[in-house]
């Protein structure tokens, strides 16, 4: 098992702060765009919403709350890895 | 579909809407690159070294499900029959998803299984665990060509490009991810595919909402147009039985959908039990499900809804369209109701917006193929490479071999994605193969949970009679011996499939010798010991918010009430 715990810590990496890095791209993009390029022609054609706008908002609200979370409950790999062995030597 | 980009209906994405998508497939391969660093075991390869949190299997779970199938398929449905299509969700996952959580994870997480065929073989040797183990490769082979054709048409009629060329493509792509980092890749990836999803179909459906004037608009709408206000509440569903009479609607949906159909597709089929046996504890296996059915209540709202708008607003779809394809005739359009959630998306979304639903779109087909090809490797290289051809090789031979296996899928998934193409109606195709493979399957489990008498014979000649006489079925409907429109058919198949199943299986049961009770321990309920079933409650699996019983409840009553407003 030793060299199961070395591949674990050396290859660790938070999937939430990855999911925040693609919305909050994504929601940065979208608000720009929202705020100085969607034109009157793309309001009236999603039926008077400026949907980049919002949506890019709504998004980096939604991004902000995962890296807050990934802070608040940062991952703690040790215990993880003991457990997982307890676990596997019952 | 090729109908539709011939007529040159493509999508006006324009440079944003190509960063926005590039920059998705970047992190989808990051993510394939950064877990291959830890994959050092065939385990960490097969089942992510049983590691995993609950929330993100549980994710996870339902990413596996959202491909592309569900998401396109299900607007379709949306489209064609309404409401009534919530009860893929309500009740033909919902309860079967609890009940996997509840009754079922314990057995299959406890006894350290690695698939679920390895399950059969321990509870019914050889035979049992050939069969299962071989209808099963067959199965995600052929899913995984649905899914890639869906992609493909998406990828056409974006680009423009030959379907072959985007087949071959996307192939690619989806193979070298789950090929480098294994079942952790793919179940990071679909983690990510579930909130870009979101993020895609959420403001279309809001968008799309805006247009018709809300819910009340919508509603009138409906009312008016082809199908009318039936397709407002989800019961009794003829349309989509395809029964004339509302006792035997209610009656298929609730036995051969909901009970029959969901649970052998929910409960035993390996690709989403496979989620929850990578998660790190007892506690955790049995939240994966639990967790996922929440998201699940809630996904019918942002793909059916957009379906049911595009065929009331989408020129190609609404008025004459919608009528001459409910009478099973072509439109005068050209368009389908496979079409649905793409015509909508051109209609109303600006770029920007559109480049992330692209990606969402993408992305769901990328889900439903990674979790295709990461539990048939497991499968084929666990269930029959070392239970049959080469045993007892080194642990690093047979994950080689899961890499080799996965390129190899891929390769004859490019060649059932032409099976595919040939169905009008993709969720029609997938509910006919769920119905050969799972349901015979979901009677078999039960039986030899519960049933300790029940006897190796019993195992494999149920499973064997089950599938065919769902292949009756299907030819009997196929070739008008039985006239079964809509869905009905494959409700009648499963539900055909799972009594001859039991019956066959008691029968032989008391004609022949079942196994000695010792080696069953852990296998069959009454001879477990009942701190086997149980999980621990401390440390990290504390809290009221980690009681599986209590969160499996809340959605249930959830799932009730919603059934109770549609």
């Amino acid at each position: 098992m030793a060299h199961e715990s070395r591949s674990r810590r050396a290859g660790v990496f938070d999937i939430r702060l990855i999911i925040a890095l693609l919305i909050g791209v994504y929601g940065a993009v979208l608000t720009v765009l929202g705020i100085g390029f969607t034109t009157d022609e793309d309001i009236a054609k999603a039926a008077n919403v400026n949907i980049n706008l919002w949506a890019g908002l709504a998004m980096l609200v939604f991004a902000a709350l995962f890296v807050l979370w990934t802070w608040l409950r940062p991952l703690r790999v040790p215990e993880d890895v003991q457990a997982a062995q307890q676990e596997s030597a019952q | 579909m090729t109908v539709l980009a011939q007529a040159d209906l493509r999508l006006d994405a324009n440079a944003i809407d190509y960063v926005l998508l590039a920059f998705y497939f970047l992190l989808v391969l990051g993510i394939g690159y950064l877990s291959r660093r830890q994959v050092s075991t065939s385990l960490d390869f097969f089942l992510s070294g049983r590691s995993l949190p609950a929330w993100v299997t549980g994710l996870a779970f339902i990413a596996a499900n959202l491909g592309a199938i569900e998401v396109m398929g299900m607007s379709a449905n949306g489209a064609q029959y309404g409401m009534p299509t919530a009860h893929y969700f309500w009740i033909g996952a919902v309860p079967a998803m609890l009940f996997l959580g509840i009754v079922m994870m314990p057995f299959y997480y406890g006894s350290k299984v690695r698939s679920v065929p390895e399950f059969m073989l321990r509870r019914f040797g050889k035979p049992a665990h050939l069969v299962n183990g071989i209808s099963f490769a067959l199965a995600q082979i052929l899913i995984a060509g649905a899914n890639l054709f869906l992609l493909a048409s998406v990828v056409n009629l974006l680009l423009g490009w030959p379907i072959w060329v985007s087949i071959i493509l996307a192939a690619v792509i989806v193979l070298s991810y789950t090929a480098l980092g294994g079942l952790s890749a793919a179940i990071y990836n679909e983690v990510l595919q579930f909130f870009v999803i979101v993020a895609a179909l959420l403001p279309l459906t809001i968008v799309g909402l805006y247009k018709v004037g809300g819910w009340e608009g919508l509603v009138d709408k409906i009312s008016g147009g082809a199908g009318g206000a039936e397709q407002l509440d989800s019961w009794p569903g003829n349309q989509l039985t395809g029964f004339g009479s509302n006792f035997l609607s209610v009656l298929g949906l609730v036995f051969g959908l909901g009970f029959v159909l969901s649970f052998g597709y929910w409960t035993t089929n390996f690709v989403e039990v496979q989620r929850a046996m990578a998660s790190k504890s007892m506690s955790a296996a049995r939240r994966t499900p639990i967790i996922g059915a929440f998201p699940k209540i809630f996904i019918p709202f942002i793909v059916i809804i957009p379906g049911m708008i595009a065929g009331v607003t989408v020129t190609e779809l609404a008025g004459e369209n919608k009528e001459a394809l409910l009478n099973g005739d072509a439109a005068p359009s050209g368009a389908t109701f496979n079409d649905a959630l793409l015509l909508l998306m051109r209609d109303l979304l600006p770029n920007g917006m559109l480049g992330i639903a692209i990606a969402g779109l993408l992305a769901s087909f990328m889900a439903g193929m990674a979790a295709n090809l990461s539990s048939f490797n497991t499968v084929f290289t666990y269930d029959i490479w070392q239970a049959y051809l080469r045993k007892d090789r080194p642990d690093d031979y047979y994950l080689r071999t899961g890499r080799v296996v996965t390129a190899a899928a891929t390769v004859l998934a490019i060649g059932t994605a032409f099976i595919a193409s040939t169905y009008s109606n993709l969720m029609d195709y997938l509910q006919q193969l769920f119905s050969f493979f799972n349901a015979p399957l979901f009677a078999t489990f039960i039986l030899g949970m519960f049933w300790k008498r029940m006897t190796p014979t019993a195992g494999w000649t149920g499973l064997v009679s089950g599938t065919a006489a769902a292949v009756m079925v299907f030819l009997l409907a196929e070739t008008g011996v039985w006239d079964l429109p809509g869905q009905g058919a494959s409700f009648v198949g499963a539900g055909a499939a799972f009594v001859v199943d039991i019956v066959v299986s008691v029968v032989v049961t008391y004609a022949t010798q079942p196994k000695p009770e010792p080696q069953l321990v852990g296998l069959v309920y009454s001879l477990t010991p009942k701190e086997n079933l149980r999980h621990s409650t401390t440390g990290e699996d504390a809290g009221w918010y980690r009681n599986p019983g209590l969160l499996a409840g809340i959605a249930l009553v959830i799932t009730i009430v919603l059934n109770f407003i549609f």
